[in-house]
């Protein structure tokens, strides 16, 4: 615990296989994806789109977490924070008439890359347990300092005339509209995550995961390398954010909770850390089960509980590790 | 990345599980769909819960038959979390197809939840938040209020006070928009020296520093707005802190949902209502007995204005001649409230806000050993909210 | 203002032995086992459900809390034999997804079983009523007697700790684990127990506070994350540093509230300083924790030898 480099992941890895299998596998399901509104409505439940959607926001928001926590093994317990704080960038900027989702979608990312490099920079002095502790308390003050903020709601949240717009357009009044803007947004995030987690910048990470003492001996600093994952993290939440204000048309500090945070940690360890598309396949699972059980109980957190226990007692790796081994493969 | 086609079919799988529950035939099938949206989990389930029970309470009453429809009740909880809400009432409107929305308890969720419920021509009937926007110049056709408006609740009290002569009061509430509102509210009516004015986090529960604050400053009242837990808490605690002496008015914080924790600690206490159990009319008498050997609880407003928010959709329907399709004909029905409240005298003003009487009620116990709030004196007759006169209903 | 400044210090002082009490375990389980247990919070709900329903069926609330503490044990050995046990050595993050999970369960087993309505428990007589400690101002004798019993506890567990074998396996483990394993103890006796000690003493904390607070299904979530500044302020592992710490806490977030407008508003206008009261006030504690960490990363009593 004394360092980051003692946490296993589940997997590890030289660099993602660039087979052309995998290749088409993503294209595939991206496909697949693009078609669930086309089905949805085929089956009679154009609600399954909103639902899609959710999943679909969260999984961006895991992928920017999975970044720092599963591939440069900063546990950030103050995650939720960035999206929230891209969720306000668009109430706040609609407040005073500007719903340009453009103009919306850059201030989000300043914003929230400023915090991260403030808040980065403080908290990568610490290590292990007291990382994740100074990143939730970041993450608190974000969320105290929303709350006292009355003149946009303050902890009752506020509520959005409409969805921003596109240069003066209503491209996305529609749901459908929407789960293709985030279908798009994380295809991309995605992509661009592979490259970088691909590229020398990644490798470092990696290796700085791995044995940081060894990185700096053979000149890579962990410092840089952390603090810009943890920035571009931030920041891509934080576009995650903006989706999420538009999807609910509504923004409160609750998307800054701790307990928000611990969902998404939830998400990418359940799907398999330093996986990008375990990330996805996380938040897909915990927001699908989540949605599914409460159709049959009111209590359903307690078979939620249950089965992360049992999958963290009979599975190792997460989901990823799971299917991996149950199709007789290994894990790692 | 073997785990790529895994994930597919988790995806799949994933997409599979929440499917069961959406193969649901749409509307027009001549079968009345209400969907209730309450806090039904952490620790305000209780006052969400006596909503729930009172609602179905009269529904059954009526043998599921509401406006002499068939009637399909789906019941889901909001978490008391805005978002999570939003998104249930989009279920409830787009893939259950409702033909009313009766919820929630929170405030805050009622902001929410506002336009998605009514958007698409959904009535929503609140059976117990009641913000100011909605009352004035946000006035909605389509959403109507079965419980009263916040402010009123507190201006009880504050005339209360006012009338009781005390000079020097603090105010104690959490530090939200609710909270806020209270405290305006109060001062509405009150005209006296406000000492302090403390407002503490939404949900604390430990209230030590700030009755040590009021201890110091020795006032002649207090009054606090501190619902669900907290209100729990703050009771125990003021006996506790030597306090006893200082009078205690609250708004919800000493009603039939915190008594049966508050136990002898709040016996004595005053607080400001719509209804009481123990009001003297034949039908809330019958409503309180029925609830109480049912759920073996006392009913407190929140099942008491759900029970009335069931009487109004029924009426409502009926006087649409159970033409669910004829949208007008509904509103003017909820707005005419041709039904027996068990406050008596009860009728919507324009706004689509209740105008009825409220009363000073104090905790008590009976004889058969369970607590309630009991009437004392009835403050305001026929009483109209402060923002009606804001209103321009479309 | 100096007599309430005396009453705020000693609310300040309950809140943070009370702190203390629930840190205390975690602390050494996290130290001993390095095993982050996020539901250590749900052991202080269960023992304040146990306390109240044991109280409502003997009538006496010391009787209660007489029978809460072996029951709290006897639920803490359970799970470690069925949950703990098996995250021991694992990955940090699956920790936190498992004990997460079993959150979610003790919370709704609580409600299934309690239902989610608020419970209560009276105040004992002997304790009820307060008592005049400073000047005219009253204090209830129900919390000094908090005090004193988190006071006593924490002696017990200084000598415990200091000049017990036990305690010298349990500082060993802190910082060593794996060297007091190869020197022939047997750690899943120790891990055993020091598990059970820490649960009967959350148990213990939730029992004490059923009388003051009220006992409801998520009374363990907003304890947890308190909890968890205290063990990082104080150090992971060292249960002199969660003393500390707790009593740091306690008072900063007590004192912080009910003065930290009064001081601002020497500073600015009455309207700007009780809004900036209001924002500071809850973050306080969390300033107070990135303020230690910023200048000793490794919390104020670090236990191992690490940085």
């Amino acid at each position: 615990m004394s360092a980051g480099a003692s946490l296993p992941v589940a997997r590890i890895e030289a660099a993602p296989p660039r087979r052309p299998g995998a290749r088409i596998a993503l294209l595939l399901a991206l496909v697949a994806l693009a078609l669930v509104p086309v089905l949805a409505s085929g089956i009679g439940a154009p609600f399954l789109i909103v639902t899609a959607t959710r999943i679909l926001i969260f999984a961006i928001a895991a992928l920017s977490l999975d970044l720092v926590l599963g591939y440069g093994a900063m546990v950030s317990f103050g995650h939720a924070a960035y999206v929230g704080l891209g969720a306000y960038a668009v109430a706040i900027l609609s407040a005073h008439g500007i719903h340009d989702l453009l103009v919306q979608s850059a201030a989000a990312l300043v914003v929230c890359a400023l915090f991260a490099l403030v808040t980065g920079a403080i908290s990568l002095r610490t290590r292990g347990v007291y990382f994740i502790m100074i990143t939730l308390a970041f993450g608190q003050m974000a969320f105290f300092f929303m709350v006292s903020l009355s003149a946009y709601g303050g902890d009752d949240g506020v509520s959005l005339d409409h969805r921003s717009r596109v240069l003066g357009a209503r491209l996305i009044e529609g749901d459908v509209a929407l789960f293709y803007l985030a279908l798009g947004v994380l295809a991309v995030v995605f992509v661009a995550l592979r490259l970088l987690v691909a590229s020398r910048f990644g490798r470092v990470l990696r290796g700085i995961r791995e044995n940081a003492v060894r990185m700096e001996a053979i000149g890579f600093p962990a410092f840089p390398y952390q603090l810009t994952a943890y920035v571009v993290a931030g920041a891509i939440a934080g576009l995650a954010g903006v989706l999420l204000a538009n999807q609910a048309e509504f923004v409160s500090p609750a998307y800054m909770s701790w307990q928000r945070s611990g969902e998404l940690i939830v998400m990418v360890v359940l799907g398999g850390m330093g996986t990008l598309v375990g990330a996805v396949a996380g938040a897909a699972a915990l927001i699908a089960v989540e949605e599914g059980l409460a159709h049959f109980s009111e209590h359903w957190r307690l078979g939620l509980g249950l089965m992360l226990v049992l999958l963290v007692l009979l599975a190792r790796g997460g989901i990823a590790g799971l299917t991996a081994r149950l199709r007789g493969g290994r894990a790692a | 990345m073997t785990s790529l086609r895994n994930t597919a079919f988790g995806l799949l799988a994933a997409t599979l599980l929440a499917t069961p529950a959406l193969a649901q035939q749409p509307a027009g099938d001549g079968k009345l769909r209400i969907g209730v949206i309450l806090t039904l989990s952490g620790s305000a389930a209780v006052l969400g819960e006596q909503a729930r029970d009172g609602f179905l309470l009269a529904a059954d009453a009526m043998g599921r038959k509401l406006g002499g429809l068939d009637t399909e009740i789906i019941v889901v909880d909001d978490e008391q979390k805005p978002d999570v809400a939003t998104n249930k009432v989009r279920e409830l409107v787009r893939r259950d197809k409702v033909d009313f929305v009766v919820g929630p308890i929170f405030s805050n969720i009622l902001r929410a939840i506002a336009r998605p419920a009514t958007d698409s021509g959904t009535f929503l009937i609140s059976p117990n938040a009641g913000t100011s926007n909605y009352a004035g110049a946000e006035c909605n056709p389509n959403l109507f209020v079965s419980s009263y408006q916040n402010d009123q609740v507190h201006e009880v009290l504050g005339k209360v006070a006012q009338d009781k002569g005390y000079k020097r009061v603090v105010l104690l509430a959490p530090n939200y928009q609710a909270g806020k509102d209270s405290l305006a509210g109060f001062k509405h009516s009150y005209k006296g020296e406000v000492v302090n004015e403390i407002y503490t986090p939404l949900g604390q529960l430990d209230f030590s520093a700030e009755l040590a604050q009021i201890a110091a400053a020795s006032p002649d009242a207090v009054f606090a707005f501190m619902p669900g837990g907290m209100g729990v808490n703050l009771v125990r605690q003021y006996r506790q802190a030597g306090l006893s002496t200082t009078p205690f008015l609250s708004a919800f914080t000493v009603d039939e949902s915190t008594l049966p924790a508050q136990k002898d600690a709040a016996v004595g206490y005053f607080g400001g209502a719509n209804w009481a159990p123990n009001l003297d009319n034949p039908q809330s008498k019958a409503f309180v007995a029925a609830y109480e050997k049912r759920f073996n609880s006392v009913p407190g407003t929140y099942a008491m204005q759900a029970y009335d928010a069931a009487l109004m959709i029924d009426s409502a329907v009926r006087a649409a001649k159970g033409n669910l399709a004829n949208k007008d004909a509904i509103r003017a029905g909820l707005r005419a409230a041709d039904f027996t409240s068990l406050r008596g005298s009860f009728k919507i003003g324009p706004n689509h806000y209740p105008i009825q009487d409220f009363y000073l009620v104090k905790a008590a116990k009976r004889p058969d050993g369970k607590y309630e709030t009991q009437v004392v004196e009835k403050v305001f007759a026929n009483y109209q909210d402060n923002y009606a006169k804001d209103c321009k209903m479309p | 203002m100096l007599n309430l400044f005396l009453l705020q210090a000693l609310n300040g002082l309950q809140l943070g032995i009370l702190l203390f009490l629930v840190a205390a375990g975690l602390t050494l389980i996290f130290g001993v086992m390095d095993l982050i247990n996020l539901a250590h919070g749900a052991l202080y709900m269960v023992g304040a459900y146990l306390a109240a329903t044991f109280t409502a069926l003997t009538d006496s609330f010391l009787l209660g809390l007489a029978l809460a503490l072996p029951a709290t044990l006897a639920v803490g050995l359970v799970l470690e034999l069925l949950v703990f046990r098996h995250l021991y050595g694992r990955d940090h993050l699956e920790q936190v997804l498992a004990t997460f999970g079993l959150i979610l369960i003790l919370n709704e087993g609580v409600r299934i079983v309690w239902g989610s309505a608020p419970m209560s428990v009276p105040v004992p007589d002997f304790l009820s009523g307060s008592i005049p400690v400073v000047g005219t101002l009253m204090y209830p004798a129900y919390r000094l007697a908090i005090i004193a019993a988190g006071l006593v506890t924490a002696l017990g567990l200084h000598l415990l700790v200091n000049h017990t074998r036990l305690g010298m396996l349990l500082r060993a483990g802190a910082s060593n684990g794996p060297m007091v394993s190869a020197l022939g103890v047997d750690i899943r006796r120790l891990f055993l127990a020091v598990f059970g000690l820490g649960a009967m003493l959350a148990g213990f904390a939730g029992a004490m506070v059923a009388p003051i607070l009220s006992v409801d299904p998520g009374m363990g979530d907003s304890v947890l994350i308190l909890t968890f500044v205290v063990i990082v302020i104080g150090g992971v592992g060292s249960v002199r540093g969660a003393f500390v710490a707790a009593l740091l806490v306690g008072l900063a977030d007590t004192l912080g509230r009910s003065f930290g407008p009064i001081l601002l508003r020497s500073l600015m206008e009455p309207a700007a300083a009780s809004q900036t009261g209001r924002t500071l006030a809850p973050m306080l504690i969390y300033i107070l924790m990135a303020a230690v960490l910023f200048f000793r990363p490794a919390g104020l009593f670090p236990a191992r030898g690490s940085r």
